[in-house]
């Protein structure tokens, strides 16, 4: 793998989303801004969990969440419509370069449009609350965040017939995991059966890494493993399809 | 022979379709090589195979030597290719599609700026090269393809219907730039299902139906095969008989021997003979 042909297929899209960054930070930033007011000052006022206040909270949770939809969005959608819309994508896959620089190329599109996201959600968190820590592991939990989602969304695409299959790939993995990832409520608070399940997706194990990174509470190292063992198994998915589709 | 292509008992099952069914086939280097068939006859499946976008279910071929299946990455060094379907990324400039595809084909940061002011002059795009795709015309988006195919100096050059959809002036500025690459020593590979574009442009056509190579050779081998002089002679409304001959005079004998008063034309015959003979088919269909 050469990482240098990696940057070259990130390289078409930092050069789109220059072009474009005003655009893609306002829209990128509404949902998670909606959340936070809707959740942190609608719902949660007053409200503590786990011996801090609900805004305090979900804010992690909401960066995660945000974390997720626009890395997912940014590699799969993207590819989705490179590939069979715009076919762009043909012209990556007959290039002189490997299928795992071209696939972390990919990835690394949703995860920077992730990080900018994030990033700037984190920003606003930080003039609302102040006291919110931006310690190495959080950016850590981030990046990996960031990566894991798009490597999931790169191969959604990859998996795809159809623009129709994205929309219902969102529906029923990410628009549960939205709610039932740890984002809003405390897994403390679930039934030990239902926390089980929980445990099964990625963006719970995001939350909780990015939480206690926030907070300043016990780093959760095995949850952190755990999404890197995602990020491997959503990478090694992406090969075996993209190997079965060329040559 | 210095081969370009090569292929041997190529095919290609879709479920139960053949859209490659045993092509044997060679491709010298450069020459212009034109397939010719009817929409669906199978050749965008055949470039795609040989460009390293689809798997063959079965049989070989070989780029400049190299193994389509065993060595894909060497092939991807081998050739250019301006597809069918405008697959340039939208959101780009000129400019940078061809900085794209710079980077993708490790052409050296100081050489790169140089040679894409060098194929934008080639393909007269030059005053266009920082407009966005989306905002120029289906012409101009061709001959950035070709551009952008011919930024790495490939030795093979793909072209799959280079100029559908394009108007006569597009259609001849495009020829005008694959005869250059020809006569630069690119090898060409063109399909198409423009009878005129195939005669124009190639040195051999294959002619290609239902996955089968049918016929090869010259455009004029092949009109001589057929016979280079046609006589049409209309019987009925809806029923025009078409007869071959070898030469003007051989025809002249036969037109004698044709009712007085008929409507009678006599011309010189085409590759669209040669196919509707070969396939009972217009290949336009």
């Amino acid at each position: 793998m050469s990482l240098s042909d990696a940057y070259s297929v990130l390289w078409a899209d930092l050069a789109v989303l220059k072009r474009r960054i005003f655009r893609y930070l306002i829209t990128t930033l509404v949902s998670p801004l909606l959340y936070l007011v809707a959740f942190g000052w609608g719902l949660g006022r007053g409200i503590s969990v786990d011996g801090t206040s609900y805004f305090a909270f979900v804010v992690p949770g909401i960066i995660a969440l945000t974390a997720m939809n626009s890395s997912f969005t940014g590699a799969g959608t993207r590819l989705n419509v490179d590939r069979l819309y715009f076919k762009s994508f043909d012209e990556c896959l007959m290039a002189p370069i490997s299928s795992s620089s071209l696939l972390l190329g990919k990835a690394m599109v949703g995860a920077v449009r992730g990080l900018v996201s994030s990033v700037a959600f984190v920003g606003l968190a930080l003039l609302i609350s102040p006291t919110f820590q931006v310690t190495p592991l959080f950016l850590a939990s981030l990046l990996v965040t960031c990566l894991l989602f798009s490597f999931l969304g790169v191969l959604a695409a990859l998996l795809s017939k159809s623009h129709e299959d994205m929309g219902t790939f969102s529906s029923l993995i990410l628009l549960p995991m939205t709610f039932l990832g740890g984002t809003f409520f405390s897994l403390s608070q679930v039934p030990e059966a239902l926390k089980f399940g929980l445990y099964v997706l990625p963006l719970t194990h995001s939350s909780l890494c990015l939480r206690a990174a926030v907070l300043g509470q016990p780093f959760p190292w095995v949850s952190f493993l755990v999404m890197i063992g995602f990020w491997a198994a959503f990478s090694a998915a992406c090969h075996l399809v993209l190997k079965r589709a060329s040559i | 022979m210095d081969l370009m292509i090569e292929m041997r008992d190529l095919a290609k099952e879709y479920g139960e379709k053949r859209a490659v069914d045993g092509l044997d086939l060679s491709v010298r280097r450069g020459e212009a090589f034109g397939f010719l068939g009817p929409n669906g006859a199978g050749k965008t499946t055949t470039i795609r195979i040989l460009s390293t976008l689809t798997k063959p279910s079965s049989g070989r071929a070989w780029i400049n030597g190299f193994d389509v299946m065993e060595e894909p990455s060497k092939v991807k060094q081998e050739f250019g290719i301006v597809q069918q379907h405008m697959s340039l990324n939208r959101e780009l400039t000129v400019r940078e599609n061809l900085e794209l595809h710079a980077r993708l084909h490790h052409i050296e940061k100081k050489e790169r700026r140089d040679r894409i002011d060098e194929m934008l002059d080639y393909v007269g795009l030059e005053e266009f090269g920082d407009h966005l795709i989306e905002r120029i015309s289906g012409g101009m988006t061709r001959r950035a393809m070709i551009a952008r195919a011919l930024l790495h100096k490939p030795k093979l050059l793909f072209l799959d219907e280079p100029t559908v959809g394009l108007d006569a002036q597009a259609r001849r500025k495009i020829w005008d730039l694959v005869r250059g690459m020809k006569w630069e020593g690119t090898t060409v590979f063109l399909t198409t299902h423009y009878i005129e574009e195939a005669e124009a442009l190639c040195d051999r056509v294959g002619i290609i139906d239902k996955g089968r190579l049918i016929s090869l050779g010259s455009p004029l081998e092949l009109r001589q095969n057929l016979g280079l002089v046609t006589v049409e002679s209309r019987e009925s409304e809806n029923n025009t008989e078409y007869r071959y001959f070898p030469d003007r005079a051989a025809a002249t004998e036969y037109v004698k021997t044709l009712p007085s008063g008929g409507n009678i034309v006599m011309r010189e015959s085409n590759l669209e003979d040669v196919f509707i003979e070969l396939t009972g088919r217009k290949v336009t269909g």
